[in-house]
């Protein structure tokens, strides 16, 4: 009789999701912005709170956007790697220090070395709400149309640069 | 002693201060409004807690947000779109209904329409299938008794065999 | 030292274990007396010796042994006492050891209160109870043993996380796993049943009472559980919808539905294959709460450190004892007889439409629970299920179930004549009905909400009402007809009470509850609600590991001091984390509720206050209270003590061997 084998293969179903389930990350919200344009912003640069700087003036360029803070631990992590990105020319970081205290952000590039191209102070972090940031550090790499094309949650890692990031930035360049 | 306590206690408002408390928000409705749509948006840094009981920073940072999109005069569904937009449905703890979203809306009214026709099939069935000889209601509390009392697997097992 | 004879003591109970899986069952395969004997013993040994690891535990954590690694995760010199022996169960490996200790403790149980059963019965039940504590242990061997040693040890433990410490939470746990683990026994009766092939009104008769007493203990557990929620989280919510809480609500909804359909299949022989069914899958969702709690597999306020490799061996296991148990159960059960007979319309039917209903209540609470996972698994993207969802589902399923609350106990077994029990229930129904459409107006706010929600309480009040005055009314003496009725009646009374006292405290408290976020200056007054609150201020004060400010609030009505209330803010020396001490002045018509917020900055000592006030909300752990209660009057029922004993007689002369119907 079928139904009585019905709930063993309900089970087998539910044990397969299950299964799957193990392997994904429950925490990590994917980017409903990859796709989309930039949110636009201007704010005063960090170093030079005189000057101000916006995603538009980054037209025709693949850039990327890197959410920072002098309080985040993970960022601590990630700064050798954008150090050695920077050093290798291939691409211009451009930093968003979120929710930061000025003097902090600034001792905190001296002492580990400054990655950016520059970097522009979201203090209150609202421009951090436009572009769906949750956890610091994020890095958003955008292309020459001004569109996301990719989002890195978390830190990165040399393994996430050379597998995904920079294949992505050379296509992204050379289009 | 605890009357004393409280006779200074009522005492107390002569000589402090008795001010009306204020309200924490600037504006109670507002406020209102901002909690009852924050209750159904989730704290993304939060394990499992919505946007109005989270303590975490991003949090307070949202509830600002929302409140002062509402200051500027959007509406509820203008403000959840504007979240939806930069963090995904994850931020809705009432997700909208879309195809991918049927089961899980429709769902459980489904199963309770299964299970009430099977159980009603299943009802009807076994009466066709379970001819039971009429007997008096008297006969069939005796029966009953007589199988309290005894109790025996074996006497109610023969009498689903008689049936 | 001790730690390592806690942990030899694992595995002595692990061996004992897994020979009580094997022998009794082919003990009673082959009608060996012998191997079927060892079961009895075998199970007081596993308890000896699960008994000694937990005290093994105990006894590192009182003694502050840091060279324990759990210990030194867990607790802190700092710890008071009575919560370095709730900090045994505060953490993943400790509560795994005391859901396999009560895992012991209900066989021991079964193997003392079985003395009536059938040999074959008891070594299948005791076997498979085992072969259960058998995936426990090696799961803790393997994975997440407690008594794995720090080297060098730590000079002082990282303490015990402080919203755990606190007396709810030193009781809730072992509550609500005597609940988990109590469904095993329901579980290995019908596995032994479909082992055994004997299927009949006596399987029920013998599981229905461990059924019960695992219930009971379920509801008060997760009752203490949201009341922990409602005092110590500090904004008045008693119930979230979380995951964790989910997991716990499943099995309990369907030990719920486990309990009715017993009823019938003792009662009438029928739907047997069902029953059997829902044995099953009460206890897989015990199983299955747990992997989701340890697996890391959702986000919840409350879920354990996750390790993947743990995950991996629960569900191993799961998929095993699951499973095996639905195969056993699509090859015997096609074999299971009908039973008796009745009507589309009884009060056999209306027990199966309540199994209908909390079925489905429970299905929509797992797939609210699962929606998430099932998404990300098929890469549809990330979404979350919360509160509204539950709130739009779940309560109207639960509407036309609390609506035949009412009609079943007054419906006849076999056949109900439908316009006879219109014509009883009519004035019932009717007084609700007036009851709920007026009460809310007394309260200054009508809604339909309120009344819907009255109306249901109202209508279990008056059928309950109903059933006691057609039985108890008579001419004859009272006191005998009062005494005339089973205890067993007067438990399903008394626990359907219990939720319409439950749904009233729900309703009244959604329908009326106030809350102010207030800013308050030293001597500053609050009125809200008729009361008024006046702020004292807020004094430092030194706890055991802590540091407390704490405010003192005194509250009044009408001039006159209704009481004083001591809200307080801790910040815990170890782990530096805040927790908020609401103060409750607990009444019968409803809670005041206060909590502190932050100190203002730059003021002259004022604090955010937060003022609750919560009409009739503790009607709502009082209902779970009264079902639970229900529940022990119903096991105490003379019937099964008395049938027990002339079972225990008439066995000698009744061959055990038979075939099913």
């Amino acid at each position: 009789m079928m139904r009585f084998i019905l709930p063993f293969v309900v089970f087998v179903v539910l044990a397969v999701f299950l299964f799957v389930g193990l392997n994904l990350n429950p925490r990590e919200v994917p980017s409903p912005l990859v796709g989309k344009s930039a949110p636009a912003f201007t704010l005063p640069q960090l170093h030079e709170p005189a000057k101000q700087f916006s995603p538009a003036d980054m037209k025709g360029q693949v850039w990327l956007l890197n959410v920072w803070a002098s309080w985040c631990v993970s960022c601590k992590e990630e700064h050798p790697v954008l150090m050695e990105l920077s050093r290798r020319n291939m691409v211009p970081i451009y930093g968003l220090d979120y929710k930061d205290k000025q003097a902090d952000a600034e001792l905190w590039l001296k002492k580990g070395g400054d990655p950016y191209v520059l970097s522009v102070a979201d203090a209150e972090g609202r421009i951090g709400i436009d572009y769906g940031v949750y956890g610091v550090p994020e890095t958003y790499v955008i292309d020459k149309q001004g569109v996301i094309q990719y989002k890195q949650i978390g830190p990165v890692t040399p393994q996430s640069l050379t597998e995904k990031i920079l294949p992505l930035v050379a296509e992204l360049q050379a289009k | 002693m605890r009357y004393l306590l409280i006779l200074m206690l009522s005492l107390l408002p002569v000589f402090a201060h008795a001010g009306e408390a204020k309200d924490m928000a600037e504006d109670p409705v507002l406020e209102q409004r901002m909690i009852g749509l924050a209750e159904k948006l989730r704290c993304l840094v939060c394990q499992n807690e919505s946007l109005a009981s989270s303590h975490a920073e991003l949090a307070e940072d949202l509830r600002r947000e929302v409140r002062e999109q509402m200051q500027k005069g959007m509406t509820d569904q203008e403000i959840i779109d504007y979240l939806v937009s930069r963090y995904g449905d994850f931020v809705l703890y009432d997700p909208p209904v879309k195809t991918s979203t049927l089961v899980l809306w429709y769902g459980p009214f489904a199963l309770l329409l299964i299970g009430a026709g099977v159980l009603v099939y299943q009802l009807r069935k076994r009466r066709s299938q379970i001819a039971e000889p009429q007997i008096s209601a008297e006969d069939s509390r005796r029966a009953a008794e007589l199988l309290d009392q005894t109790n025996s697997p074996e006497e109610l097992n023969k009498k689903d065999r008689q049936a | 030292m001790i730690p390592e004879i806690g942990n030899f003591a694992l595995i002595v109970g692990l061996f004992l274990a897994l020979t009580l899986g094997v022998l009794p069952i082919i003990g009673a395969a082959r009608n060996n007396a012998v191997l079927m004997g060892v079961a009895r013993p075998l199970a007081a040994g596993q308890f000896v010796f699960l008994g000694v690891a937990l005290l093994c535990l105990t006894y590192a954590f009182v003694a502050n042994d840091f060279s324990v690694l759990y210990v030194a995760q867990h607790s802190n010199t700092q710890l008071p006492t009575i919560y370095r022996i709730s900090a045994v169960w505060g953490g993943h490996e400790g509560s795994l050891l005391l859901w396999a200790f009560l895992l012991s403790v209900w066989t021991l149980a079964v193997a003392l209160y079985s003395k009536h059963l059938p040999e074959e019965m008891v070594a299948r039940v005791l076997g498979v109870m085992g072969l259960i504590a058998v995936g426990f242990l090696l799961f803790m061997l393997m994975t997440s043993n407690p008594f794995d040693r720090l080297l060098p040890a730590a000079a002082d433990g990282r303490d015990l996380n402080p919203l755990l410490q606190d007396p709810g939470l030193v009781i809730h746990p072992p509550m609500l796993y005597m609940g988990y683990v109590g469904f095993s026994v329901a579980f290995a009766f019908a596995i032994a049943a479909l082992l055994g092939g004997r299927m009949d009104a006596t399987w029920a008769r013998w599981s229905r009472p461990w059924t019960t007493v695992a219930w009971v203990f379920m509801t008060m557990g997760i009752a203490l559980g949201s009341w922990w929620a409602y005092y110590e989280l500090g904004w008045g919510g008693w119930w979230f919808w979380d995951p964790v809480e989910n997991a716990s609500f499943m099995p309990w909804l369907l030990g719920t539905a486990l309990m009715h359909s017993l009823a019938v299949t003792e009662k009438r022989n029928a739907f047997k294959s069902w029953t059997v069914l829902l044995a099953i899958a009460a206890f897989s969702l015990s199983l299955l709460g747990t992997f989701l709690v340890r697996s890391g597999v959702l986000t919840s306020v409350h879920s354990f450190a996750a390790d993947p490799k743990r995950g991996i061996f629960i569900l191993t296991f799961l998929v095993i004892v699951i499973g095996v148990s639905l195969l056993l159960f699509a090859w015997r059960a096609p074999k299971i007889g009908l039973g008796g007979k009745f009507d589309p319309l009884s009060r056999e039917s209306l027990l199966l439409s309540n199994n209908v209903l909390l079925s489905v209540a429970a299905a929509s609470v797992f797939i609210g629970t699962l929606y998430p996972l099932f998404m990300d698994a098929l890469g549809q993207g990330k979404l979350s299920v919360g509160p509204p969802y539950f709130e739009a589902v779940f309560v109207p399923l639960m509407i036309p179930m609390l609506l035949l609350m009412g009609l079943g106990p007054l419906a006849r077994w076999k056949k109900v004549d439908a316009p006879e029990l219109a014509r009883r229930v009519r004035w019932a129904f009717g007084a609700a009905l007036v009851i709920a459409l007026l009460l809310p107006l007394t309260m200054g706010k009508w809604s339909v909400m309120v009344s819907v929600g009255l109306l249901l309480a109202f209508w279990i009040i008056a059928s309950v009402s109903l059933s006691l005055r057609e039985r108890l009314a008579g001419r004859d003496d009272f006191m005998q007809r009062l005494r005339g009725q089973s205890l067993s009646y007067y438990g399903m009374q008394l626990a359907h009470l219990g939720v319409a006292v439950f749904i009233i405290g729900v309703t009244m408290v959604k329908g009326y509850e106030t809350e102010r976020d207030v800013r308050m200056d030293v001597g500053d007054v609050l009125n809200t609600g008729g009361y008024e609150f006046r702020f004292n201020g807020v004094t430092e004060e030194q706890g055991p590991n802590y540091v407390a400010g704490k405010g003192h609030v005194t509250i009044s009505k009408d001039g006159k001091v209704v009481t004083e209330l001591y809200p307080e803010k801790r910040q815990y020396n170890v782990s530096g984390m805040p927790m908020t001490e609401a103060a409750i002045d607990t009444g019968l018509l409803g809670d005041l509720y206060v909590s502190l917020g932050e100190p203002i900055p730059d003021s002259n000592g004022a604090w955010a206050v937060r003022v609750y006030i919560k009409p009739f909300v503790d009607w709502i752990w009082a209902g779970c209270l009264l079902m639970s209660l229900g529940g022990v009057l119903a096991i105490s029922d003379r019937r099964y003590r008395i049938h027990n004993k002339r079972l225990a007689e008439a066995k000698t002369e009744m061959p055990l061997e038979e075939k099913t119907a």
